[in-house]
């Protein structure tokens, strides 16, 4: 995320910032709330020309990243998204394509459609009252003679109810397998469900007996795993990285707060007891930055401790951000908790974050499990 | 032993990688290797670690690589940090020098670096490459650690010489090392940080007398030293006489970037002995039982993840500072990081251990309530954490300085205690 060097990288880091100010600024997100809209597909489309949905696309597939490195890209079209809270199906539609160039077979149109905004794609994976568990699926997938019927109930599937396509995991003859399903399909139900954010909603998306022909499969039963493993990836990372350009945004106008605001006759940045705190919330933000960076860079480069660092960087990350808005909040005094201010727009984001994709708490256990295995492993070879 | 200024010729065309490979060969023909149940106790209240520590330090200098990232005038091999990192990484598991790395190297050969004069460096750089010469810092005193500038040992001028008299304390192993960097007051008459000078202080000379601090733990590296009238000269000033401040500056950004686990300056990583060895969370779950309890886990994951981001953020901070994203004083943000963890790991393995923690079942588990009750050290050595909180809110986040009832006036004139 720090590649300010590439000349090419900064000239589309300014278009995206400069789209992203005029056109999903604060006062933007709370009017399409207002209105009950979570995103216009046409402004999509528009951000879709930017190049961002073909980050993670490779040229054969008619993708292309700006420094050759598209994962870091995206992750910096997430942080700039994070200082405006931008609304948009930029994470859902970004995991979807990391899954289908795992196994593009019989894929490209759809790719093609969803690179140039057309198809609004989302992952359906979360099930009715479970936790974050992409490898348990218990909607099924059965083998017809002409290819797989689908059955059962998934949630909090973000933008399903404005997404044309769903990539669903199910359980099919013993392994974990996705399906690509649009959502006109029939049998289809697709029920909205509010967040606490503003403009992010989800849906809860039946599936009664859908017939969908072999090509709606993507990957082998062999490769599934993995390329689950891929999309929790570029989820989790996304997530992180949105999260920084949040915190960065909010303790920068925090700390001019701590100048502008005065009691007492002096700036309350003067006072030792808050200018500790203001310390701690640099520390965390930085904190937070070199966690990314560092999971940014193994998912990137496809390292072996990909799955390691991406889970200390969302257990880190879930597990001070809110923390560190809610102090920016305190911070703030009363004004912090009104309606009127913008820090509850940061918070709701940074929020829905922390608990969607795994918890800390869950990540904990995994970056437990993942490093036990790893020294395992690391036994056993010498 | 032969006093050659510089090391063995290295080959300065040499990549990273073909480096690392040249170590990795010399290091598995010529270095011990540590024997992962057995791991040498270096203790640094002890003598011996010392004698073995100037040994090895000998076989890194013989062999060609003692001060990777030290310039090459100066006996180091005058290579950028990478190639540091690169022979961190294929030393691991092998018995380096450790304690000399901090302060020796990190702290008081590069405070030499940035502001001894030209014959210093010549003759201590060398030298503690060569592990002839341990160097430590006297800096604090019995009367106050964290305003450093307001130190009152004194040096006073007597014909050609500088006359020391008063207290210097937490000076780390004083008794096992050769020069100490002193901070005395030179200048009654002005304000406190501009009467200071910085001297470097031959240990053995007659004048001081040193005495040991037992802490909780029950370790003794830590020494107190009395200075009755120790004479020095005038070429053991460090910098200018009365620009104390501005060397002792130097020592508190290096200590800063050291303690934080983020200088070039120091060779090899992991631990220093048995004490320093990270906790073992597979192994303490499985001691206590609870291998597959995963409120236990969960404990252990999340401490585990605090200490990967630990290393995330040293180089985060690094190569912010170097690429000027960061700003030069960030060293506090892993100064901070580094207290913060430690506190997190032990409050963890304290939690882990339960009872077994803190009554002595003979599973050598009390050793977490022990390490638990030193846990402030941490927050404490290298200055305070608060120092270091004042350091980022002031330096880097601009806010207004503490109101410091001392400012401007000459330093006799400042009130040092109730009366």
């Amino acid at each position: 995320m720090n590649q300010t060097a590439n000349p090419e990288v900064m000239l589309f880091a300014s278009t995206t910032q400069s789209f992203l100010e005029k056109e999903a600024s604060l006062s933007r997100v709370r009017e399409l709330h207002e209105a009950g809209t979570s995103f216009e597909h046409d402004w999509w489309r528009r951000a879709a020309e930017l190049g961002w949905t073909s980050l993670l696309v490779p040229e054969e597939l008619g993708g292309g990243s700006v420094s050759g490195d598209g994962v870091s890209d995206l992750a910096l079209v997430a942080e700039l998204a994070g200082k405006v809270v931008a609304p948009g199906p930029l994470h859902p539609v970004s995991t979807v394509l990391a899954g289908l160039v795992e196994a593009p077979e019989g894929q490209r149109d759809t790719i093609e459609a969803v690179i140039v905004g057309e198809t609004v794609a989302s992952w359906a994976v979360y099930e009715p009252g479970r936790p974050w568990a992409p490898l348990q699926p218990k909607v099924t997938a059965v083998p017809t003679g002409s290819g797989f019927r689908i059955d059962g109930v998934k949630d909090r599937v973000e933008a399903g109810a404005d997404a044309g396509l769903l990539l669903v995991t199910a359980r099919c003859d013993g392994a974990v397998r996705q399906f690509l399903v649009p959502t006109d399909a029939p049998g289809v139900t697709v029920e909205r469900q509010s967040s606490i954010d503003l403009v992010k909603s989800y849906a809860r998306v039946r599936f009664d007996g859908v017939e969908l022909d072999a090509g709606a499969v993507v990957g082998s039963a062999e490769q599934t795993p993995a390329i689950i493993a891929r999309q929790s990836q570029i989820a989790a990372i996304l997530q992180c990285a949105e999260i920084v350009g949040i915190l960065n945004t909010v303790l920068d106008f925090t700390i001019q707060w701590g100048f502008d605001r005065y009691s007492f006759g002096r700036p309350i940045g003067s006072y030792q007891a808050l200018k500790h705190k203001y310390a701690d919330l640099k520390i965390w933000l930085e904190a937070c930055r070199a966690t990314t960076k560092a999971a940014v860079g193994a998912v990137a480069s496809r390292s072996d401790k990909a799955d390691l660092l991406v889970s200390v960087a969302k257990s880190y990350v879930g597990e001070y951000a809110p923390g560190v808005v809610q102090s920016c909040i305190q911070l703030h005094g009363g004004i912090g908790v009104t309606w009127e201010h913008d820090l509850h727009l940061y918070l709701r984001r940074t929020t829905l974050y922390r608990s969607l994709f795994g918890t800390p708490e869950e990540h904990q256990l995994r970056v437990y499990a993942l490093d036990k295995e790893l020294n395992r492993s690391l036994e056993h070879a010498s | 032993m032969t006093e050659t200024a510089s090391a063995p010729v290295h080959n300065t065309t040499e990549s990273v990688e073909e480096f690392a490979a040249r170590a990795k060969a010399w290091l598995a023909e010529n270095m011990p290797r540590i024997d992962p149940d057995n791991p040498p106790d270096t203790d640094r209240g002890a003598e011996e670690p010392w004698r073995r520590a100037r040994e090895l330090q000998r076989r890194l200098w013989d062999g060609g690589f003692a001060g990777i990232c030290f310039p090459r005038e100066y006996g180091g091999l005058g290579l950028p940090y990478e190639y540091q990192k690169a022979f961190n990484e294929v030393s691991r598991g092998y018995e380096l020098p450790m304690i000399l790395n901090t302060p020796t190297f990190t702290i008081c050969a590069a405070t030499i670096l940035d502001t001894a004069s030209e014959e210093q460096k010549r003759k201590h750089i060398p030298a503690a490459l060569r592990g002839d010469e341990v160097l430590v810092q006297l800096l604090s005193e019995p009367s106050g650690g964290s305003d450093l500038a307001g130190v009152i040992t004194r040096a006073d001028r007597r014909g050609d010489k500088w006359v020391i008299n008063g207290a210097k304390t937490w000076s780390t192993s004083a008794f096992a090392a050769d020069y100490g960097l002193m901070l005395a007051r030179t200048n009654w008459d002005v304000p406190k940080h501009e009467g200071l000078t910085m001297f470097l202080v031959p240990l053995n000379s007659p004048g001081i007398t040193m005495r040991r601090i037992k802490q909780v733990n029950g370790s003794v590296e830590f020494c107190e030293e009395f200075f009755d009238n120790l004479e020095l000269g005038d070429d053991a000033v460090v910098g200018e006489v009365d620009k104390g401040w501005e060397v002792a500056s130097r020592q508190l950004y290096h200590e800063r970037r050291a303690v934080g686990g983020g200088s070039e300056y120091a060779s090899g990583i992991g631990a220093e002995g048995k004490t320093d060895r990270p906790i073992d969370y597979v192994a303490l779950l499985e001691k206590t039982g609870q291998a597959d309890n995963p409120w236990a886990q969960q404990l252990a994951g999340r401490a585990l993840a605090h200490r990967m981001v630990r290393e995330q953020l040293i180089d985060h901070v690094y190569h912010g500072v170097l690429d000027g994203s960061l700003h030069p004083a960030s060293g506090s943000i892993i100064r901070i990081a580094h207290a913060e963890t430690h506190q997190l790991e032990f409050d963890t393995a304290l939690a882990i251990t339960g009872a077994s923690g803190v009554v002595d079942g003979d599973d050598d588990l009390i050793r977490h309530g022990e390490r638990y009750l030193s846990r402030q050290t941490a927050s404490l050595g290298g200055g305070t954490t608060e120092i270091a909180r004042n350091v980022i809110s002031e330096r880097i986040l601009g806010f207004p300085r503490e109101h410091a009832a001392d400012k401007g006036i000459p330093f006799k004139d400042v009130k040092r205690g109730r009366s």
